[in-house]
């Protein structure tokens, strides 16, 4: 029986008149790795700023770790939550070091030398222990990503989000940032990637979803995904993407 | 135009003792009687400046504490806001002066001497300009820095500590800087109620030497000097916070 991490009902969200999420139902259990695709619009960035309370959902329930997301336990779920965005995010005021030093000391309450020391080893494990120094101003694009990751990770979430992290990036520094996430997954990380990299997805993904208008269309392990996609949507998505 | 007031006092200067127009004599430091005017004249400075340093961080805390509410989803607060911005702005420095100095102490019941009415009157007035600047600073820190903030987990206080606030600092320390020289020189209205600053001794001594243009000159030249340290502090401070960015 594997345990489920994060749960979905009947989960929608709004923008005035718009259903940007309309009913999503989904569970995912511990250790595994989901892949959501679809078009834009399709309510995929919605969908995972829904999981950590950055969008407040309108219907529905949302479970992490048995608990029920509201606004009294927002911070105590995006504590668990780890996050990255497209745009990194970084705080440009702040050196690497202290970029990933914030969360653990002030809300994880830990001494500056223990918040260090952990941020030293989350540099090294995204491979720059070199840019502890640095302004997020000085460092690459894929540098700045790696430094995004680390940064969630200091807080030694137990799931981890990422918003289309590779979009924003230069073709040749995608790689940099899928192979950290990649190391990261076979540590047995529990992920929802939104992406469009669909290697990636062949790789490491448990599962993949497609979403259109605010719902999950289609959900399968990777190889039935591609090798059989079932709804018209899902097969033009995937062709167009594809290139082919 | 800051250079071509400084020529225009140096030629001015230059023709010192010469025609029966000038008499530079009068705040030269040549004569005995220039030199105890210049003391004279010179003496305000201390006060200038305590006002104006004193009224800048009184009104910037007071910017900021008006700036919050306008961060309020709630409607009540963001009212509180404007309505103190709408209110205080609209009121002339120079009557707001004579306000809090004659009216204030009859509304408190205290007396207020004529240097804290002058820095109440002065970081009133300007507090509504500072909170409209820490306003638009705030707002214009992209939103993924606040959801960044979030998304470690970071409270509403520490979000703003933290991450949002300083760098709205930075956003608008150019705007800071002008608010501080133009409290500098809206100091020189505190002279009406009997404040000895720059423009209090200079006009008490065009009284006693009939020497207006000279002394005037003089109590310019004191004013740009002030305003010139200004913009170079406040260039030096931009240099410091903007490094390694
Ligand atoms: N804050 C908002 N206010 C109004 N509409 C919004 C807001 N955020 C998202 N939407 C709308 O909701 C829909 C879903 O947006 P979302 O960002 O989740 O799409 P997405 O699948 O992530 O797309 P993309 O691939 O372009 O990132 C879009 O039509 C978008 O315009
Ligand atoms: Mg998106």
């Amino acid at each position: 029986m594997t345990e489920t991490v994060i749960s979905l009902r009947g989960v929608a969200k709004t923008f005035g008149a718009f259903r940007a999420l309309d009913g999503v139902d989904l569970d995912v259990a511990r250790g595994e790795k989901l892949v959501v695709c679809g078009p834009s619009g399709s309510g995929k960035s919605t969908l995972i700023r829904c999981v950590n309370g950055l969008e407040r959902h309108d219907e529905g329930e949302i479970e992490v770790e048995g608990r029920r997301l509201e606004p009294g336990t927002l911070d105590a779920v995006r504590a668990e939550v780890g996050m990255v965005f497209q745009q990194f995010n970084l705080f440009p005021h702040l050196t690497v070091l202290r970029n990933l030093t914030l969360g653990p000391m002030r809300v994880r309450r830990l001494s500056r030398a223990d918040a260090e020391a952990r941020a030293r080893a989350m540099l090294e494990k995204v491979r720059i222990p070199e840019q502890a120094a640095k302004y997020p101003g000085q460092l690459s694009g894929g540098q700045q990503q790696r430094v995004a990751i680390a940064r969630a990770l200091c807080m030694q979430p137990r799931v981890m989000l990422f918003d289309e992290p590779t979009s924003a990036l230069d073709p040749e520094m995608i790689k940099e940032v899928l192979d950290v996430m990649t190391d990261l997954a076979a540590e047995g990380m529990t992920m929802i990637v939104v992406t469009h990299e669909m290697g990636f997805a062949r790789r490491v993904a448990d599962r993949v979803a497609f979403m259109d208008a605010g719902r999950i269309v289609e959900m399968a392990p990777p190889a039935e995904f591609f090798a059989a996609p079932r709804t018209e949507r899902c097969r033009a998505f995937l062709a167009n993407i594809l290139g082919h | 135009m800051q250079r071509a007031a400084l020529i225009l006092a140096l030629t001015a200067l230059a023709g010192c003792g010469g025609g029966a127009v000038w008499g530079w004599h009068v705040v030269s430091p040549m004569t005995e009687q220039g030199v105890r005017n210049l003391e004279f004249l010179i003496g305000g400075l201390w006060n200038t400046v305590a006002l104006s340093l004193t009224a800048m961080a009184l009104s910037t805390a007071l910017g900021l504490l008006v700036a919050l509410p306008a961060f309020s989803e709630r409607r009540a607060l963001r009212a509180v806001n404007r309505v103190y911005v709408e209110t205080v702005r609209s009121v002339p420095i120079l009557v707001m002066i004579l306000w809090v100095y004659y009216g204030l102490p009859v509304v408190a019941g205290v007396a207020i001497n004529v240097f804290w009415a002058g820095v109440l009157a002065l970081a009133l007035s300007d507090s509504a300009f500072q909170a409209e600047i820490f306003r638009a600073g705030v707002q214009a820190v992209p939103k993924g820095q606040s959801e960044a903030a979030q998304a470690i987990a970071l409270g509403r206080v520490d979000r703003f500590r933290y991450v949002v606030l300083p760098q709205a600092l930075r956003r608008i320390l150019p705007a800071l800087g002008n608010q501080f020289v133009y409290v500098l020189k809206m100091s020189s209205l505190v002279s009406v109620i009997g404040m000895q600053e720059l423009t209090r001794r200079a006009n008490e001594l065009v009284v006693t030497e009939y020497r207006p243009l000279e002394i005037y000159t003089i109590l310019v030249l004191e004013y740009l000097a002030l305003v010139l340290l200004v913009s170079w502090g406040v260039r030096r401070l931009e240099r410091a916070m903007a490094a390694g960015q």
